[in-house]
């Protein structure tokens, strides 16, 4: 572990990354606390510039705090990115697996359903399903999750396929050991470096996703989120600008510190890549 | 040797990066290189033979490994010092470079005559016919069949071999003064590797040209050097004529080197058994490729990898099975473990049929086969600990922990590692000590056959003879009974009891191995004979 975090070290810009992220964590855990009432509450005087009122960012066309609205909305994004990424991981990774372990018929069939959700366009696709099943948070994380499995369940599959005929894994088969074992014992650890890697990406590509579904107005109407705000702060752009600016600024700098994160995990746990510079 | 070398390289320094194993990859290295004459650099992995090879063609790996100090004489000129543009014009022209793997040498996209154009255009102010001309003529030289249809041929389209040959002939297109040759017959098989070494001999004499010919293996070198220099962690050990280098060599480590080499004479012959153990009777595995979803694609190929394919193996005796790349023996030995499953045909381990059985009934069978995998890198689990992975084995026929543990301990010291070996991963173990507890691993199960899949060829040559004698004391001390597949003859006459070779699916000759080594029957097992590096070299055993 100190080895690993030596790794990551050496890439400065990864270390800023990750002190992003833990302030945004910071700041969801701690919403609470400095904005204790709920953030659609009408505080005060509406499109309030930063500053002025006691609003530290301004307020909306309807005086609500986007300050507030920040804090409580990086709960949201955090979430939604977080279980949507485990849940595609988890989907695409036993697709994959079996894919590739497999071969043959199985590969066949699970890599044609695979494509089939790929010729989709992944936001057309997440705006008709949330539209479906009515926004709330458990549909958004599907059709996030729904969208985003296929690129892992290809990486896993190829994965796989040139792990299970080295020489270590066949072995393992002459030894006896059964499939599930040699998948999830002997595989799997070799393959994990790629899917946390990807995994990590993915977060910040569905943070992205449920701050476009928002805007659109398909989030769950219970919760704040940054796409909300700007959806909401959208038709005052020229007049009051903080409304939009403000949670842009937070997406950009949250979106931009997991790639960073995602990069260094790259380099520390790929050190084969690392060595080519 | 002539009044003024061709190459003359004095004090070489390699400076490796920082945080090495060491400072220097070549360190003080002095070599000189006459016109017309063959200097081989010997050494085993990691002695910088082949760094030596590319600093003289400018191609070190820079800016982490670069000359630190030293001169390389070319003519009036230090290449360790000319320009990059006076290197480039250097390279190909006046020394050129021949590499082992000439798949990845070529490119794969252009045909072989364009390639070897591209030389003539860089160089010279040929016009495109005469080029041409010039390309058929070469491939003339090197004997490649039909070089006018060749010169039109992709990379994949020409055996490696041929390949070798193209690349051969490229190096050679501008007749340079110097050709660097490194490793340029280790991917090939035997047989070929014969050819091709005649072929470089023939060419270095046609056109006076020196060659610097980088090799591992001593076969080689009683074959073709005129001179030997003798290389170990960077540094030039001995140097001297081939004749003098091969039987008389002086420094501790040359010596070594050659009483590793295993000798063509089969060794005695013991008092075998003639019950059998293990029976393979008519096995066929047929690959199939090509054929596509639902039949789609391209129609379907077939390869017979083994055909009616025969062999005994009796109680306590080592059978070799020999064949040069493709030949099936491979395919033999994962067939009986039930890696990939045969066609038809029995397989018979004390008169029960392996072949039919399922996964279920095939799982106790298990433990009475086991495998000695080839690469001793690709064939341990780099996530799991030593200890684990021999213990996997008795685990899942069903031995309590405690004692596959104490079992586990115990075979590490058999394959002489220490102990605490168990605790540790496969990365802190070198490739020696990693194929020793592959093997620590094939006997965990207390198995009756051992099947050995070329389980030295990725090592060094003193290496491997403690391999080799590290399967042979187990075999006697356990009882077991090895089935060897190899491509190496020198290392089959030293292992095996009897030996089958193998050709293209098909047995073609089994027998005793002094009585085929002396006296082989079929054409093929002459040839293959006939073919082997340094047959008429004996190496001797030095004590040490």
């Amino acid at each position: 572990m100190a080895d690993f975090w030596r790794l990551y070290r050496r890439n400065r810009s990864a270390v800023i990354g990750l002190a992003i992220i833990a302030a945004v964590i910071l700041m969801a855990a701690t919403a609470h606390l400095f904005f204790p009432d709920d953030p659609f509450k009408l505080a005060g005087k509406p499109m309030s510039p930063p500053g002025a009122e006691g609003f530290l960012l301004g307020s909306d066309s309807l005086g609500r705090d986007v300050a507030a609205g920040i804090a409580h909305g990086a709960k949201t994004s955090l979430l939604i990115g977080l279980l949507a990424t485990m849940v595609a991981v988890g989907f695409g990774a036993v697709m994959g697996g079996l894919a590739g372990y497999y071969g043959g018929w199985i590969d066949d069939l699970l890599m044609r359903v695979t494509e089939m959700f790929q010729t989709i366009p992944s936001f057309v696709f997440a705006i008709l399903l949330v539209a479906i099943m009515k926004p709330s948070i458990e549909s958004i994380v599907i059709a996030i999750a729904v969208v985003s499995w296929p690129a892992v369940a290809r990486l896993v599959r190829g994965e796989f396929m040139s792990l299970r005929n080295r020489e270590f894994v066949q072995a393992c088969h002459i030894v006896g050991m059964s499939d599930v074992r040699i998948m999830l014992g002997e595989i799997l650890p070799n393959c994990l470096s790629p899917i946390i890697v990807t995994g990590s990406l993915m977060v910040a590509t569905a943070i992205l996703i449920e701050s476009g579904l928002s805007f659109l107005g398909l989030g769950d109407p219970n919760i704040m989120s940054w796409g909300f705000l700007i959806g909401a702060g959208r038709t005052v752009l020229r007049t009051a600008w903080w409304v939009c600016t403000f949670p842009g600024v937070a997406i950009l700098l949250t979106v931009l510190a997991i790639n960073l994160v995602g990069e260094g995990l790259n380099d520390a746990l790929n050190p084969r890549l690392r060595e080519r510079r | 040797m002539s009044a003024s070398p061709l190459l003359d390289i004095e004090n070489l320094h390699v400076a490796l990066p920082q945080g090495s194993e060491r400072p220097f990859a070549v360190e003080a290295v002095d070599l000189e290189l006459a016109p017309n004459e063959i200097l081989c650099v010997v050494g085993e992995s990691g002695s910088g033979k082949s760094l030596t090879a590319r600093a003289v063609m400018g191609l070190l790996p820079q800016p982490h490994v670069r000359i630190e100090r030293g001169a390389i004489r070319f003519g009036d000129e230090d290449l360790a010092k000319v320009s990059e543009a006076r290197l480039r014009a250097i390279r190909g022209s006046e020394i050129s470079m021949i590499f082992q793997e000439p798949m990845t040498a070529l490119n794969p996209v252009m045909t072989i005559g364009n390639q070897i154009d591209e030389v003539f255009r860089f160089h010279t102010k040929l016009g495109r016919k005469e080029r041409r001309e010039r390309a058929v003529a070469l491939f003339d030289d090197v004997h490649l069949p039909d070089p006018g249809h060749i010169v039109d041929s992709y990379p994949h389209e020409l055996s490696g071999g041929q390949r070798q040959r193209a690349m051969i002939a490229t190096a050679l297109a501008l007749d340079p003064k110097i050709l660097i040759a490194d490793e340029p017959t280790t991917a090939l098989d035997v047989t070929t590797q014969a050819q091709i070494l005649k072929l470089i001999k023939e060419l270095q004499a046609a056109h006076n040209t020196g060659v610097l010919f980088i090799t591992h293996d001593f076969g080689v070198v009683a074959d073709i050097a005129d001179r030997v220099a003798v290389m170990q962690h960077g540094l030039l050990v001995e140097m001297g004529t081939a004749d003098k280098v091969l039987n008389a060599p002086e420094h501790p480590y040359t010596k070594a080197l050659i009483s590793a080499v295993p000798s063509l004479v089969p060794r005695a012959s013991r008092q075998r058994s003639a019950e059998p153990v293990l029976e393979v009777r008519d096995l066929t595995k047929v690959y199939r490729s090509g054929g596509s979803f639902f039949g789609l694609g391209g129609k379907e190929r077939k390869v017979m990898a083994a055909d009616r394919v025969n062999l005994e193996l009796r109680r306590g005796e080592t059978l070799g099975v020999v064949g040069e790349s493709g030949s099936g023996k491979s395919t033999v030995a994962r067939c009986i473990v039930r890696l990939n499953d045969a066609d038809e045909g029995q397989i018979l381990l004390h008169e029960v049929d392996l072949r039919p059985l399922g996964r279920a009934a095939m799982r106790p069978m298990r433990s009475k086969i086991q495998m000695v995998f080839q690469d001793p890198y690709a064939s341990l689990n780099p996530r799991t600990k030593v200890g684990k992975i021999i213990a996997q084995g008795p685990l899942i026929q069903g031995v309590p922990a405690a004692e596959a543990e104490d079992r586990a301990r115990e075979l590490l010291e058999i394959v002489g590692l220490d102990e605490r070996a168990y605790d540790r991963f496969p990365h802190e173990f070198s490739g020696g000590q990693r194929q020793r507890i592959g093997v620590a691993r094939a006997l965990a199960n207390n198995p009756q056959v051992l099947i050995a899949d070329e389980p030295v060829s990725a090592l060094d040559v003193s290496i491997q003879a403690q391999i080799l004698r590290l399967l042979d004391e187990i075999r006697e001390r356990l009882s077991l009974s090895m089935i060897f597949i190899t491509h190496d003859l020198r290392v089959a006459a030293q292992v095996c009891d009897r030996i089958a070779v193998m050709r293209q699916g098909v047995v073609v000759e089994t027998g005793p191995t002094a009585e085929l080594f002396d006296d082989p029957k079929d054409a093929y097992t002459r040839e293959l004979l006939a073919a082997v590096p340094g047959k008429d070299w004996l190496p001797t055993k030095f004590s040490t």
